[in-house]
């Protein structure tokens, strides 16, 4: 137990234990899943599946999800759930939209776009905020609050429109970010992956990620050693709710228009997402890296059965199927774990 | 005998209609194991958490250092080197046992971001443990995987590298096995030998006596005796916990 051969022994187990650990890792697994399917399309229709504009059509169209779902870790992890992503979303683009139509509508330059942009992003913090304060500060479980902010957001959305989809969209903005390409990358993909590269790093890098794993792990713990989760929670829900503002304005630039109907179900998109990339409903555990591949099994899932001619009803079907696929898999994965 | 490190003098506290503390009374000398007893309802976890700063009391002092102090919860009590093991651990089991022993103490680089430093909290971990002579089989599984008696190593080690006076534990040793119970009340011997006061809170007589040095017992909510381990036995504790042996009686 002296000094010196603490070094060795801490070098030693830390040799000893890459190897297996990266074998046991979630994300390695989901990875592999993601790439057996990829190959196995690519394999039957190569000159339909695995072709750029393909591959890029796949990218863009889980992008907005992506948003979503990277907020969604962010609560999950803390043992929470935010169903009213989608209809935060809907709201922030029924905001932006509005913004930009009386900033020019269809004409409007970069400024007005810009204002829209950060209307819709405001008013998704500020649901974020309502969100995380029901819970953290009313202790009214996640489950509940969000799903009152779900019905009262997409309510007020409709209340304002009227009920029917704001169109006069800038064109500037579905030309540039919403189907617009950067070295051959979509500028949506590019903003999801920035957006999932940085909050990434954040939770697994910061103080305020292993926190946010710390109250999901054990809330009256981290409470005793001074962490002040209330505060930390608010914020966790916050960030949710402004990364579906984003997406709120993704959604617009990339559709021309409100589609406040088509979002009944990113809720749960989000979700099954976040699950597949391996973290836990109960908290404490999952990462963004799990996350993206979360994002992308289904979507790749969809784009390959279309491609094979399969009828639309399935696609749903099998989506359903992979996520309690691969959650059950978790679950036998980490038994046997826990059993070592 | 040395000054009285953390001492609490005519200790009230009311919940309601009960009465848990009628003017209770505890001592704890520097660089001593103290055991705190009492039949169930005595009101020890009652005057441990006026202590160790998770309860205010209705009146009477504490006093630390021979002054008196206000502590305005758990965590300020921390800051002044008293730290508490509680009886379900509070370790956030999905993480690793570094990362439990810097639980809110992080350290971090990059102040705007607060970065983890890893390498340091790995680091000054492995110094904690092995000063206690714990050995985990991995340090970077999740406390989740460990066993509970290693669980209970981890929470000793945490509240010990961070208390620079006193440490309450509360049956640490309730949920464990033989081998595991002896380790840990190896480990209390260890602390204690670091110079860190140790209060332990215990229903089993024989551990009490074999590794305390001495004994507080606690009966309605009053002190009722004070004792040498080396000097008292298993029958003068049940007397003195049912009534039989009041040293303090008015």
């Amino acid at each position: 137990m002296s000094a010196p051969m603490t070094e060795s022994y801490d070098t030693v187990e830390e040799h000893r234990r890459r190897g297996p650990a990266l074998l046991r890792s979630n994300t390695l697994w989901t990875l592999a899943v993601l790439v057996v399917l990829f190959v196995f399309f690519a394999v039957l229709k190569p000159a339909e599946f695995a072709t750029t504009f393909n591959i890029r059509n796949v990218l863009t169209e889980s992008a907005i999800l992506l948003v979503l779902a990277v907020g969604m870790t962010y609560v999950i992890v803390t043992a929470g759930i935010d169903l009213s992503v989608g209809s935060v979303l809907v709201f922030s683009g029924v905001v932006a939209a509005k913004t930009m139509v009386a900033l020019g509508g269809t004409t409007a330059g970069w400024g007005g776009i810009l204002l829209g942009a950060l209307a819709g992003i405001g008013c998704g913090l500020g649901w974020g905020i309502v969100n995380g304060l029901l819970v953290a500060k009313a202790r009214i479980p996640s489950l509940i609050a969000t799903l009152g902010t779900l019905g009262v957001s997409l309510g007020l959305a409709q209340v304002i429109t009227n009920g029917s989809d704001v169109n006069r969209i800038p064109s500037r903005l579905s030309n540039v970010i919403g189907f617009g390409l950067v070295a051959g990358v979509p500028w949506l993909v590019i903003i999801a992956g920035l957006i999932a590269v940085l909050f990434g790093l954040l939770l697994a890098l910061s103080r305020f990620g292993r926190h946010t794993y710390a109250i999901g792990s054990n809330a009256e713990a981290a409470r005793r050693v001074g962490i002040k989760v209330d505060r930390h929670l608010i914020k966790v829900y916050a960030l949710s709710g402004l990364l579906s503002g984003v997406a709120g304005v993704l959604s617009l630039a990339h559709y021309s228009t409100t589609t406040i109907a088509s979002h009944s179900s990113d809720n749960l998109g989000a979700i099954a997402a976040v699950v597949i990339g391996g973290a836990s409903l109960f908290g404490g555990v999952g990462g963004i890296g799990g996350t993206v591949i979360g994002v992308l099994i289904p979507g790749v899932l969809r784009d390959g059965l279309i491609i094979l001619g399969a009828q639309r009803f399935w696609l749903d079907v099998a989506v359903g199927a992979v996520l309690v696929v691969a959650v059950f898999f978790d679950q036998l994965r980490r038994r046997a774990r826990e059993r070592e | 005998m040395t000054d009285p490190l953390l001492e609490a003098r005519g200790v009230t506290k009311r919940f309601g209609h009960v009465q848990a503390l009628r003017g209770a009374a505890f001592t704890a000398h520097p660089g001593e194991v103290v055991a705190l007893i009492g039949d169930n309802g005595a009101g020890k976890s009652t005057l441990v958490k006026t202590l160790s700063g998770a309860l205010r009391p209705d009146s009477g002092e504490i006093l630390l250092d021979g002054r008196p102090v206000d502590f305005a919860g758990p965590v300020e009590a921390q800051r002044r080197g008293i730290e508490t093991v509680y009886q379900d651990l509070a370790l956030a089991h999905d993480l690793d046992a570094a990362a439990n022993l810097f639980l809110g103490r992080e350290l971090t680089r990059f102040p705007p971001l607060h970065l983890l430093d890893r390498g340091a909290m790995r680091r000054r971990a492995v110094e904690a443990f092995d000063e206690l002579g714990i050995r985990l089989p991995d340090m970077s599984a999740p406390v989740r995987q460990l066993s509970g008696g290693q669980r209970q190593c981890v929470a000793v080690a945490r509240a010990v590298a961070w208390a620079s006076k006193v440490v309450f534990m509360d049956e640490p040793t309730a949920a464990l096995g033989v081998v595991q119970r002896k380790q840990v009340l190896d480990l209390i011997r260890r602390v204690r030998d670091q110079g860190v006061t140790v209060v332990l809170i215990s229903h089993n007589m024989p551990e009490v006596l074999a590794v305390a040095d001495r004994v507080e017992v606690l009966r309605l909510g009053r002190r009722v005796a004070r004792l040498t381990a080396a000097d008292t036995s298993v029958e003068e504790l049940v007397s003195a916990m049912t009534g039989g042996l009041d040293q303090e009686a008015a």
